[in-house]
């Protein structure tokens, strides 16, 4: 085994400028994969970290038929409160879940007393509401990260437009679902920062003015956000209220309640998911990269080689000796390959993270890249890359392997 | 026991429409411990014989024994193994590995073929090399060889595995006189120290003065055999 591979890398060195070649091929095909791993996948992380944590949640639980019509906000399809009931009981038994907020969302007027606009208004109790979208209070941008009965947060472009700021005083309008029009005197508290989502532009008032404004005699809430523990978690959570819940039936025998997961809710899962399919493209590109300039460098070896292998052969080398020897040396071939493109390129992931480049997306201006990498996605790499090149080589490895000693030697 | 009996070997190359005859009803034995030599011109059926006695092509038809096996259906790696067992090979362009250093050719078939352990791996490659005369370039590639010397690292690697026999095809053809005698004298003398059989092929009738026995070919018949060993008849 030794000498096989003595064997393999002084025929690599021998041929330099075609290992070198080959070689930096594979590398180059390693380090891309990488870094646009890396790229691709924070910038997908961070974004799926934003649309969850300032305003989705990981799950979403409705009144059956809710989000069809969610542009909307229908009030009559709100949830009432024996139905809440059943969702919170359910929501409180499960280990997975961290903390859920209930929503009741109405679209109302915003009025400044000289200009008037529409706005999307989520009632909401504030402990509940931080707990489960943590990041909301990061995007109050002036004034106060806080939501109490007689205060409103603003979105930033309804306040740009309105030219409202902290401690300025609106009337917020909305038509209840009897119909009849309400109206309350609450004071700008802070303005939000807009992010790219369903949700990203609405402003938050507390429970109480909520159900003032649209005089419920009983609570009624239009959606309960879910946050998990555990990101990882969402699939079989998703699964399991799918079943309890999603299994829970009105008296007409229909399905009571929705469950979906933040993917089904906002479109940038479409870009998740086109990230992606994007990576298993490009990923299949470098393996055809590898195979094909594995195999020919092969090929080449073989064939170039052909006396060597006849003189062995004659000499009494076993033909799974000669295919062991031609099958390390494209392995070797890519295995060097792949250090080299690996560590080049954890070295650029390194340098994109210290460089902190910046882009924008949608509204949001300034968010930083910081691209990173796991050690489990570098080996798996790495062990695709080796075992690619390694099958690049059989063909030719079991070519030289079956060469007829006396045909070999009188090769020239 | 004798180490080559061959009976009867005729051989034939198709070459698409054509047949041709090769080797014709060649019958002779070669006993352990000789140095014999086929000789003949160019086409006369040499390289053909020592590549069936080498197990490396088989006969159309007779016997052909080596080393007390009938080789003439041997193949594939059983006829690798044999090789690599019980005989050597010396090539008229030496065919060394250009990877490895003289002293690692040598090592090769200790290593590769016969899984011999590192201690008496070591200790018969440096024997070897100091027997054919080249101990002191052991650590070099072929490409810094001369001719003369690569086939002597050719002969140390052919007897390094102690095989009954070795053959020789044109071994001195690419080798300048002096060189040329030096090699032949070098088997002759590994002859003489290890008692290993050599059998090798020229057409060049100014090495034969070492040749115990010589073998006469012409058209791919057995024309002669001359034998000078001391007590033997003619
Ligand atoms: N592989 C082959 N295919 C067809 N003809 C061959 C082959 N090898 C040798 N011959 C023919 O067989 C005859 C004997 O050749 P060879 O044994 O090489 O003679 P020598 O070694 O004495 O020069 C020649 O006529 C040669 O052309
Ligand atoms: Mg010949």
């Amino acid at each position: 085994m030794k000498q096989l591979l003595i064997i393999a890398l002084r025929n690599l060195s021998r041929y330099r400028r075609r290992t070198l070649l080959t070689g930096s091929l594979v590398a180059i095909g390693v380090l891309f994969v990488l870094v646009f791993e890396a790229a691709a996948g924070s910038f997908k992380a961070m974004m799926i970290g934003q649309i969850t944590d300032s305003m989705l949640g990981h799950l979403q639980i409705h009144r059956k038929g809710y989000v069809a019509s969610i542009e909307t906000l229908p009030l009559a399809m709100n949830l009432k409160p024996q139905a809440i009931q059943k969702i919170e009981a359910e929501l409180g038994k499960s280990d997975a879940v961290e903390a859920f907020s209930p929503r009741i969302k109405f679209g109302g007027v915003f009025s400044t007393f000289t200009e008037s606009t529409s706005v999307r208004v989520n009632g909401v109790d504030p402990d509940r509401e931080f707990a489960t979208a943590p990041m909301l209070k990061g995007r109050v941008v002036q004034g106060k990260p806080e939501i109490r009965p007689g205060i409103m947060l603003v979105p930033e472009l309804l306040a740009r437009g309105m030219q409202v700021k902290p401690g300025d005083t609106v009337v917020l309008l909305a038509t209840n679902a009897e119909g009849s029009v309400n109206g309350k005197q609450v004071q700008v508290g802070g303005i939000l920062a807009s992010v790219s989502g369903p949700g990203g532009r609405d402003a938050y008032v507390h429970q109480s003015d909520a159900a003032e404004i649209l005089r419920l005699d009983q609570p009624e809430v239009s959606e309960i956000a879910v946050r998990l523990k555990d990101f990882g978690s969402l699939k079989a959570t998703y699964a399991a209220l799918s079943t309890s819940l999603g299994g829970m039936r009105n008296k007409q025998g229909k399905p009571s309640f929705e469950v979906h997961t933040w993917e089904s809710l906002a479109p940038f899962s479409n870009v998740a998911n086109m990230i992606d399919i994007l990576t298993i493209f490009i990923r299949l590109i470098l393996v055809s990269i590898v195979l094909v300039s594995v195999m020919n460098v092969m090929i080449m070896a073989v064939y170039e080689r052909v006396r060597e292998i006849g003189t062995m052969a004659a000499i009494g080398t076993l033909p799974a000796t000669i295919r062991s020897m031609f099958l390390l040396e494209g392995l070797i071939l890519g295995a060097l390959g792949t250090l080299l493109g690996t560590v080049v390129g954890l070295g650029l992931i390194g340098a994109l993270r210290i460089a902190k480049l910046t882009f924008d997306f949608g509204q949001q201006r300034g968010l930083v890249l910081a691209p990173s990498v796991g050690i489990g996605q570098v080996l798996a790499l790495a062990v695709i890359v080796v075992a690619i090149s390694a099958i690049a080589s059989l063909q030719p490895a079991i070519k030289a392997s079956r060469l007829e000693p006396i045909e070999a030697l009188r090769h020239n | 026991m004798s180490l080559i009996v061959a009976d009867g070997v005729s051989k034939q190359y198709m070459t698409g429409e054509m047949t041709l005859q090769a080797l014709t009803d060649v019958g002779f034995v070669v006993e352990p411990g000789t140095f014999s030599a086929f000789i003949g011109p160019s086409g006369s059926g040499k390289s053909t014989l020592l590549n069936l006695v080498g197990c490396l092509d088989k006969p159309t038809s007779g016997r052909l024994a080596v080393a007390g096996t009938d080789v003439s259906q041997l193949r594939g790696p059983a006829a690798a193994a044999f090789r690599g067992r019980h005989l050597g090979f010396v090539f008229q362009d030496f065919n060394l590995i250009p990877a490895l250093t003289a002293g690692e050719n040598v090592e090769y078939p200790l290593l590769l073929v016969q899984h011999v352990p590192e201690h008496e791996r070591k200790r018969r490659v440096a024997a070897l090399l100091e027997a054919v005369g080249v101990a002191d370039q052991r650590d070099k590639f072929p490409d810094q060889l001369s001719g003369g010397q690569k086939q002597r690292v050719a002969v140390a690697r052919a007897l390094v595995t102690s095989p009954k026999l070795v053959l020789a095809d044109e071994p001195t053809a690419n080798l300048d006189h002096a060189s040329a005698f030096a090699v032949i004298e070098t088997m002759r003398r590994m002859k003489d120290e290890f008692g290993t059989s050599f059998v090798f092929s020229t057409h060049d009738t100014k090495v034969v003065d070492q040749v115990e026995v010589l073998y006469t070919l012409e058209d791919g018949r057995l024309i002669s055999v001359e034998d000078r060993r001391a007590g033997a008849a003619s």
